[in-house]
């Protein structure tokens, strides 16, 4: 395991410096957001990018900030789904968390405690939530833990997550439940989906270990409870759902990250990305002192995608077509140059990459040329 | 991505214009397709929220839940869709042609082959988006296993008669659509996906409305222009100019006008169902027709700009000059339709939930058998498609520099080519390689390279029975010949075991006095539970 997840959090003198530094960028009187489900996404999306690793670290609003920049995302929730979602929760959590157990199938669960986690700020929620983990460890019953907020720090600064909901058993195992809304057909759901959900539920898995870490008698289950709507019915029901792969991945991703501290240290003097106090000029300005990584998944998962792709587009950089299709180009980065170099006009012929290059371009001219001269039509593009 | 169409993508971004993947159209093209439109609530798993179906590009039908909460007004929505879709199946079923196929006789266990019909053409269901026919899948599953009032009196909330054929129907579509190369139904992206190439990334390919801009762009305006203002622009209330190609909706449409109308309607409905006396109630009935038309109004201007881009595909496809082969795969697609037709007049089950082991094992062999036969048939058809071969070492160009007679110890034709090629072949010893002649293959094995670099192929079969090889069967000195290293028809794998002969990995032959001596334990579904809360 990489220091920085074990270590519990960082010292206070460095916490306090990395903070207050993170708070600058986010601006003054700005509460940080939490990491929710599509920050985490666009962290297993694009692990590498600095641009998203520093916003979210700093917990800026993403989506103000895109839309400040002209760019605004695309993302939103209709309000039928939020209202369908919010039911089907309801509903999941009915009778004090009995339906919960029993979809994790316990079905004599005996007394179920449920403790309210209420407190202020996140850091007062995660300190509550932590001393509720380790009373219903104690305890030796079921409890459930509904919207607990757990902190995990990425790459040097914490960052605070909210699972759906911990269930805590009477031997001292800790669940993590998701609930999503959308739903289980035939025991089988969307694949890609299902992916997400465990990509996120790793995360929150990831998180509890710390403080289990530091908590007696407390285990992790390393597979999480996903529960989803039946068929087409609003009758829930729940898979276990084996998160070891996704867990190792994250860490691995995680301790790989580049701290942010070190991108923080490379922004000019008084950066900031305070969305309320900054002209757009200048948030353009701010946004542009961090380099990104921009690839096309970006688009389904970070607000800022529309305003790297239209930068990336300008610079020509191929990654804009799909990162496969940088495998076979070598060092060449820029659609101008691959072009030039398949036309002959650029590059040296001896690079396997430029001589492949040209081979192709020829082989494609001369089937369209074969093509378009019997009718004039044929090898036409409308 | 292969290197040429990275390369077609990266000129089309040059160009601002999308480039050729293709040289031939790949797919077939229906003179008279279903197109099919839909949109979903969002949140709610296969329910309804409008359609628009037709033949006619002029005049689709228009298929509006007026409230998707509703299971009587979901029940009608898809009876109608029924009435639109199954009549244009129908149209379909009676004209046949006769044709032969290859049975087991029972009783003497050999291969005979029978008269069977054959449809001559089959109806082709076009969707906009890759979601589209997921969105098909998912309306066969919710609608196949509804019981009506006929089959079972009983039932708590029974559905018009014809939805649960509806549902087999589109089931079988929605199977199909997983076999490569299969026309029965298709979504237009992947149609302009597979013939251009554009200056954005695959994902973004997915809309539709982007796709266009970059194939078929409006006056003026260059690819990436059209596709960023399809992606993101919005009009003065906020709503994209180019509403998404469904099935989910656009947010910002749910919210700021679709809600609204919905909550109308709901008051307009409650109004009219405490009216107490006949003025009230037909102000009410008034109000409720008013607030009905809202939300049609709203749901069409979703579907139009759609409907209007999926025809608009299918003209630019329709310009393409068929590839040669496209016509053997639709037959196959033809043979699909009959047996289903077949099976729903014998009058047997809806397809079961999750196929049984058998099933399932048969289905991969047959779409594996379809990529590859795919693969080769889009190849042999298509100079372009080939070129990416070439490029890959998977086959070969090459202009015949020297034919040298030989023969076999039993005196059969072996003639010696000396070709000359430009390419790089991936070929060891003896490898076989294939030319297409009069659409056959003709095989020929790689003998040596010689010192100048030429190859020396010897060609194996297609020269007749005499001795001296047929007319046209051995190539000619200059000809320019295509080889490849992959056959050009895909073999036949070994046959499935007998059902009695199952093995224990597939659960074993079947147990004594189940239904037909097949292994098939779902002959019966039930239908889903319903609960009266449930939103379907």
């Amino acid at each position: 395991m990489s220091a920085s997840l074990d270590s519990g959090l960082p010292r206070p003198s460095q916490t306090t410096t990395l903070r207050q530094r993170l708070g600058e960028l986010r601006g003054p009187g700005t509460a940080p957001r939490a990491l929710d489900a599509r920050a985490l996404a666009a962290l297993a999306a694009n692990p590498g990018c600095r641009r998203r690793a520093l916003l979210d670290g700093a917990g800026v609003d993403k989506a103000a900030l895109a839309s400040r920049l002209g760019s605004p995302a695309p993302f939103g929730q209709s309000q039928f789904a939020i209202m369908r979602g919010n039911s089907f929760e309801a509903k999941v959590k009915a009778d004090g968390g009995r339906e919960l157990l029993r979809l994790l199938g316990v079905e004599e669960p005996g007394a179920v405690s449920v403790p309210d986690l209420a407190a202020a700020g996140p850091q007062g929620r995660t300190a509550r939530t932590a001393l509720a983990l380790r009373e219903a460890t104690a305890a030796g019953t079921w409890t459930l833990l509904d919207h607990p907020l757990v902190a995990l720090e990425v790459a040097g600064s914490p960052v605070y997550l909210e699972p759906d909901a911990v269930v805590v058993s009477p031997d001292g195992r800790w669940t993590v439940v998701e609930i999503k809304s959308f739903p289980m057909i035939d025991g089988a759901a969307d694949a890609s989906k299902v992916g997400a959900a465990a990509r996120q539920s790793a995360v929150y898995v990831l998180a509890l270990e710390r403080t289990a870490a530091v908590t007696e008698g407390a285990t992790v289950a390393h597979s999480v409870l996903l529960v989803c709507p039946k068929d087409f019915s609003n009758v829930p029901t729940a898979s276990v759902v084996d998160v070891r792969k996704q867990r190792s991945v994250t860490r691995r991703q995680l301790a790989r990250l580049i701290r942010i501290e070190e991108i923080a240290d490379a922004l000019p003097e008084g950066t900031t990305f305070d969305v309320e106090g900054c002209s757009s000029a200048e948030l353009t300005e701010a946004v542009e002192s961090v380099p990104h990584a921009y690839a096309p998944e970006c688009l389904a998962a970070c607000e800022l995608a529309f305003h790297c792709r239209a930068r990336a587009r300008e610079a020509g950089a191929v990654e804009t077509l799909g990162r496969a299709v940088r495998g076979e180009l070598g060092g060449l980065t820029t659609v101008d140059a691959v072009l030039a170099a398949a036309r002959g006009e650029a590059g040296d012929p001896e690079d396997p990459a430029v001589a492949a290059l040209r081979r192709a371009r020829a082989m494609r001219q001369e089937a369209l040329d074969r093509a378009s001269a019997p009718s004039e039509e044929a090898g036409a593009c409308r | 991505m292969s290197l040429i169409s990275a390369l077609a993508r990266m000129e089309a971004v040059e160009s601002g214009r999308a480039q050729p993947l293709a040289t031939v159209r790949h797919r077939h093209v229906s003179a008279r397709p279903l197109v099919l439109v839909p949109l979903t609530t969002a949140g709610e798993a296969g329910a309804p929220l409008g359609a628009l179906v037709g033949t006619d590009a002029e005049a689709p039908r228009l298929l509006v839940v007026t409230q998707p909460r509703d299971r009587d007004l979901r029940f009608s929505f898809l009876a109608d869709l029924a009435e639109e879709v199954l009549p244009y199946v129908d149209s379909f079923t009676d004209v046949v042609e006769a044709a032969e196929r290859s049975e087991v006789d029972p009783e003497t266990g050999k291969k005979v082959k029978v008269e069977v019909e054959l449809c001559a053409d089959a109806p082709q269901l076009i969707v906009p988006s890759r979601a589209g026919i997921e969105y098909v899948r998912l309306l066969g599953r919710s609608t196949r296993f509804r019981r009506t009032a006929e089959q079972d009196p009983e039932t708590p909330f029974p559905a018009p008669p014809r939805v649960p054929l509806l549902g087999r129907w589109l089931t079988h579509y929605g199977d199909r659509a997983l076999v490569p190369g299969s026309s029965l139904l298709l979504a237009a992206t992947d149609l302009l996906n597979r013939h251009w190439a554009t200056g954005q990334s695959s994902l973004e390919d997915q809309h539709l409305g982007a796709l266009l801009a970059w194939i078929d762009p409006r006056d003026g305006e260059s690819g990436p222009e059209g596709a960023l203002r399809a992606e993101v622009g919005r009009d003065e209330r906020g709503q994209l100019l180019c509403p998404p190609a469904g099935p989910a909706t656009d947010p910002a449409f749910d919210n700021r006008l679709l809600a609204p109308a919905i909550e109308r309607y709901d008051r307009a409905r409650l109004a009219l169902g405490a009216a107490e006396d006949g003025e009230a109630a037909d102000a009410g009935l008034g109000e409720l027709h008013r607030a009905e038309r809202e939300v049609r109004r709203l749901v069409a201007s979703q579907l139009k700009p759609t409907w209007d881009a999926v025809w608009r595909a299918l003209g630019l496809l329709r310009e393409l000059p068929v590839g040669a082969r496209v016509e053997d795969r639709w037959t196959r697609d033809r043979w699909s339709f009959t047996g289903h037709r077949d099976r729903v007049v014998a009058g047997e089950p809806p397809q079961p939930r999750r196929d049984d082991v058998i099933a399932a094992a048969s289905k991969l062999a047959n779409r594996e058998r379809a990529q590859g036969q795919l693969e080769a048939q889009e190849a042999l058809d298509d100079p372009l498609v080939l070129a990416a071969r070439r490029l890959a070492g998977e086959a070969f160009a090459a202009e015949v520099a020297e034919v040298a007679m030989a023969y076999t110890e039993k005196n059969r034709p072996r003639p010696l080519l000396t070709v000359r090629t430009e390419d790089r072949p991936h070929l060891a010893e003896k490898a076989k390689v294939f030319r297409s002649l009069d659409g056959k293959p003709q095989a020929a094995e790689f003998v040596r390279y010689e010192e100048d670099g030429s190859l020396v192929l010897r060609l194996l079969d297609r020269m007749g029975r005499s001795k001296e090889p047929a007319a046209g069967s051995v190539p000619e000195k200059g000809e320019r010949i295509s080889w490849t290293l992959f056959e050009h028809e895909q073999r036949v794998g070994p046959k499935l075991p007998e059902p009695e002969d199952t093995p224990w990995t597939h659960g074993g032959p079947p147990a004594p006095g189940s239904a037909g001596g097949t292994p098939r334990t779902d002959a019966v579904e039930l239908p889903d539970a319903v609960t009266p809360e449930d939103v379907l």
